[in-house]
């Protein structure tokens, strides 16, 4: 074993990253790396380069114990890391970059011409003809792709993480890039390969690690596995018998809202969505398969290019936040970080904020009835803080989507949007997010529940929308939502695609 | 924010006012002394709230700008404009009230301008800001002419140089301008949505927070101070100076804002800290003068002083001074009972 991980755990205040991890890299194979946002991928690569300190477990390199101190560290050790972004420096010459850090030197001055015959040489074998002597921004992203995987195997040698390499190649470039990858692992490189993309990872790995929630879930060969299965690995099955889904125990009300034709070029397609209310609509999807842009249209964080959205009343304008919170929507984005809360304002003010936006500013609400309605939520949803008066960026994940959820409580809306609810929040909050739901529909509210954990999406769904390739695909209903009818749909583009009950 | 609350919050803006006006006296002993000549209040303090308004009522504006997460370059330039519009006006023949709504309105035009740079096409506001700060000292010589535009209306010189209950006009104009523009952003939810755009963009207009408008609103409230600051300008030196007035009061503006502790990130805001950080620069620029320096050392003095004065804030040194003083505190844990700790500013 090349590289081997053991027992690697990352803790972050209030979740736990990687929890007891295990990945093992032989020499001379393409291993992927998959699991949606907040599986751990990110946080084990940054423990793998230094970028992280690890809380517990061991990292064995060529059998000998490492501790990566920093990225550059674990580059002398032997293990480079290329990023999607592209970290080198446009504006240098590709010579400067290859050579950067370490130009060969005559008399104490950068010798040029040495540092020519270097980058020459470290390009050799890539397939790449151009003039090192040009800058780096004239070339392709795919090119400097590749400069930058010869600098990293140049300076570290031995392992090789790729994270989503290709996420901004054309098909050309990728086949471009992947003979690369194949001739580095014909030299004897390990490598990592991070992507979301199932078929380039079915096209180039040898081995699949599978992450999920910071555990690890599976490591197989690539060539015994098939798409459904490695779908259920990815967005989780492991519970032994079936959730039961709670069909039935709601009376389906009447049309709340009709989407028609609803859609914006580039991010989803036309869609058509019927609303009842006191009704959860769960979302399936892989990461970027336009489950989060279906929200945005639908709440006018992009504005719509077609179709229309109408109530009982008539048909609604929804072309911006504020006038979708004023026809009774609400949103909780996915990432509460840069959408959702506003981090150095208090959470008094972070749940008063929508309802005092809604009232405008001449109307401001009395500080005593914030400090009213802030108490009343820190005790209803049991948000673990201080005091209504502490910023709400000091607070852990959990709480920090509870305060989202009071702001919305507070608006009282009809429709209310949750964009991964339950993302990297601990199993204590998890647990009462899910009663959450359950308790605002039970009050007439009608919800979207956008999920990659279909136990989640399963337990809570009147029905289920599966979204593919930017497509609703299939809608689910009643009996017929059970996580493999999901991932089913997810995974098969051709069967099923009316699979409704 | 309740009354120990706003105080905790300017205490430090308080401390470093009363060390500078303790400076200076050392070096000028009667600089605190305050006279009655005629029905009129003078000597140096009030001298310092009258020279010091140009700077605090465009720190007033400035404060909301950069609380959310702007900034305003061309404030010196709509001084000139303003100021250039007003003395036209009344160069033409027009009444006083005609000039100076005339000055305010065209304040509120730039502002409007520079919001909608910011606001609608989402240009960087210092890019934004520094085309009118260069366009707009071109806009006030069109105005004048060219020319130093002088005029002899009692009324306004009286804006600039009278006195009212004894204390100058230029004070009364920011002390009621801070408290007017303090109350609304205070009173009304705007210092909240202020502050929550400016501290994620993003996120508040998720929210509902129509940031367009809110933008707007503070470029225009800025450029409506710009054109009280130019009127005061143009009123005391009785003539409309497209070249000069307001030069580089901007770049003050700002350094009140910073002295008074708001983030140029964006964020928490304080006017009554700004105007208090305007007190401190005018105080500075006072006391080198009567201290008797060269005046060719002016410059370098004011920028040492600040550059303490920002030290003395600055977290990180507040970080290491705590640290020593636990250190000594630890040191001597036998002896006395603890020094109270000065809270070194945020």
């Amino acid at each position: 074993m090349l590289l081997h991980a053991r027992g690697l755990t990352k803790r972050f205040p209030g979740t736990v990253a990687l929890d007891n991890v295990e990945f093992g890299l032989a020499a001379g194979e393409v291993h992927a790396l998959l699991g949606e946002n907040g599986a751990g991928k990110s946080t084990l690569i940054k423990c793998l380069t230094g970028a992280y300190r690890r809380d517990g477990g061991e990292i064995l390199l060529d059998g000998r114990a490492v501790d990566p101190q920093s990225t550059a560290h674990a580059q002398e050790l032997g293990i480079g890391t290329v990023y999607q972004e592209v970290n080198l420096l446009p504006n240098l010459t590709v010579a400067e970059n290859l050579t950067l850090g370490r130009q060969p030197r005559r008399l104490g001055l950068v010798s040029r011409r040495a540092m020519r015959s270097l980058a020459r040489e470290m390009l050799d074998g890539y397939g790449l003809s151009i003039d090192v002597d040009r800058d780096l921004g004239a070339y392709s992203v795919a090119v400097q792709q590749i400069i930058a995987i010869a600098r990293a195997v140049h300076l570290s040698g031995k392992v090789l993480i790729l994270d989503e390499p290709t996420a901004s190649l054309d098909a050309r470039e990728v086949a471009l890039l992947f003979d690369v990858v194949r001739g580095l692992r014909e030299r004897g490189l390990g490598i990592v390969f991070v992507s979301h993309f199932l078929d380039q990872v079915f096209a180039i790995s040898d081995r699949i690690t599978v992450l999920r929630n910071g555990r690890h879930v599976a490591t197989t060969e690539a060539a015994s596995l098939d798409r459904v299965r490695l779908i259920n690995l990815m967005l989780g099955r492991e519970l032994a018998e079936e959730t039961s889904h709670n069909h039935g125990r709601r009376e389906a009300g009447a049309e709340l809202l009709r989407a028609e034709g609803l859609g914006r070029r580039g991010r989803i397609t036309p869609f058509d969505l019927t609303i009842r209310s006191g009704e959860v609509i769960g979302m399936a999807g892989l990461l970027g398969s336009g489950r989060t842009e279906t929200a945005e249209v639908l709440f006018g964080a992009t504005a719509p290019d077609s179709g229309t959205v109408r109530d009982a009343k008539g048909p609604l304008d929804l072309s911006t936040p504020a006038r979708a919170i004023a026809a009774g929507f609400g949103f909780a984005p996915e990432d509460r970080k840069t959408d959702g809360i506003i981090g150095d304002l208090t959470v008094r003010e972070n749940i008063a904020l929508a309802l005092q936006a809604h009232r405008g500013w001449a109307r401001p609400i009395p500080r005593a009835e914030q400090r009213r309605m802030a108490d009343e939520y820190i005790r209803r949803l049991d948000i673990r803080t201080p005091g209504a008066e502490k910023p709400v960026g000091l607070l852990s994940g959990g709480n920090q989507q509870k305060v989202i959820l009071a702001r919305w409580l507070a608006m009282n809306p009809r429709f209310l949007i949750l964009d991964e609810p339950t993302r990297g929040i601990d199993v204590g909050a998890h647990a009462e997010v899910l009663r959450l739901i359950n308790e605002m529909v039970s009050s007439g509210m009608s919800l979207l529940v956008i999920s990659s954990e279909l136990e989640e999406l399963v337990a809570v769904s009147d029905r289920v929308i599966v979204v593919r390739d930017r497509r609703h695909v299939a809608e689910l209903a009643g009996q017929a939502i059970t996580t493999e009818a999901i991932v089913n749909a997810i995974a098969a583009p051709e069967a099923k695609q009316e699979a409704r009950a | 924010m309740n009354g120990t609350g706003l105080l905790r919050r300017v205490a430090p803006q308080l401390l470093t006012l009363a060390a500078v006006l303790a400076l200076v006296t050392v070096f000028f002993p009667s600089f605190l002394s305050v006279g009655l000549s005629g029905d009129r209040l003078v000597g140096s303090p009030i001298d310092v709230l009258k020279r010091g308004a140009p700077v605090a009522l465009l720190a007033i504006g400035m404060t909301l700008v950069i609380a959310t997460r702007g900034i305003d370059l061309s404030v010196g330039a709509i001084m000139a404009i303003c100021g250039a519009s007003a003395a036209f006006a009344v160069d033409q023949g027009w009444s006083l009230g005609v000039a100076v709504l005339l000055a305010l309105g065209a304040g509120l035009l730039c502002g409007l301008w520079n919001g909608f740079l910011v606001a609608v096409l989402g240009i960087q506001p210092i890019v934004a800001t520094l085309i009118l700060m260069v366009a707009g000292r071109g806009i006030a010589q069109l105005i004048t002419e060219g020319q130093i535009l002088t005029f002899s209306d009692a009324g306004f010189a009286f804006l600039g140089s009278g006195a009212v209950l004894g204390l100058p006009v230029p004070a009364w104009a920011w002390i009621l301008a801070g408290i007017v523009v303090g109350l609304v952003v205070r009173r009304t939810a705007l210092g909240l949505l202020i502050e929550s755009v400016g501290v994620n963009l993003r996120a508040s207009r998720l929210a509902g927070v129509n940031s367009t408008v809110l933008l707007l609103t503070v470029y225009m409230i800025s450029g409506l101070c710009a054109a009280l600051a130019g009127l005061i300008v143009t009123g005391d030196i009785r003539g409309a100076d497209a070249n000069n007035a307001g030069l580089w009061l901007e770049l003050d503006a700002i350094l009140a804002v910073a002295i008074g502790g708001t983030s140029l990130l964006g964020g928490r805001f304080s006017i009554l800290a700004s105007l208090i950080g305007a007190m401190i620069i005018q105080s500075i620029n006072t006391g080198i003068l009567l201290a008797g320096f060269p005046p060719e050392f002016n410059l370098v003095i004011k920028a040492i002083l600040v550059l303490l004065i920002l030290m003395l804030q600055s977290p990180r040194l507040g970080d290491v001074a705590a640290g020593l003083l636990a250190r000594r505190r630890r040191a001597d844990e036998t002896g006395a009972a603890p020094r109270p700790v000065q809270e070194a500013g945020r």
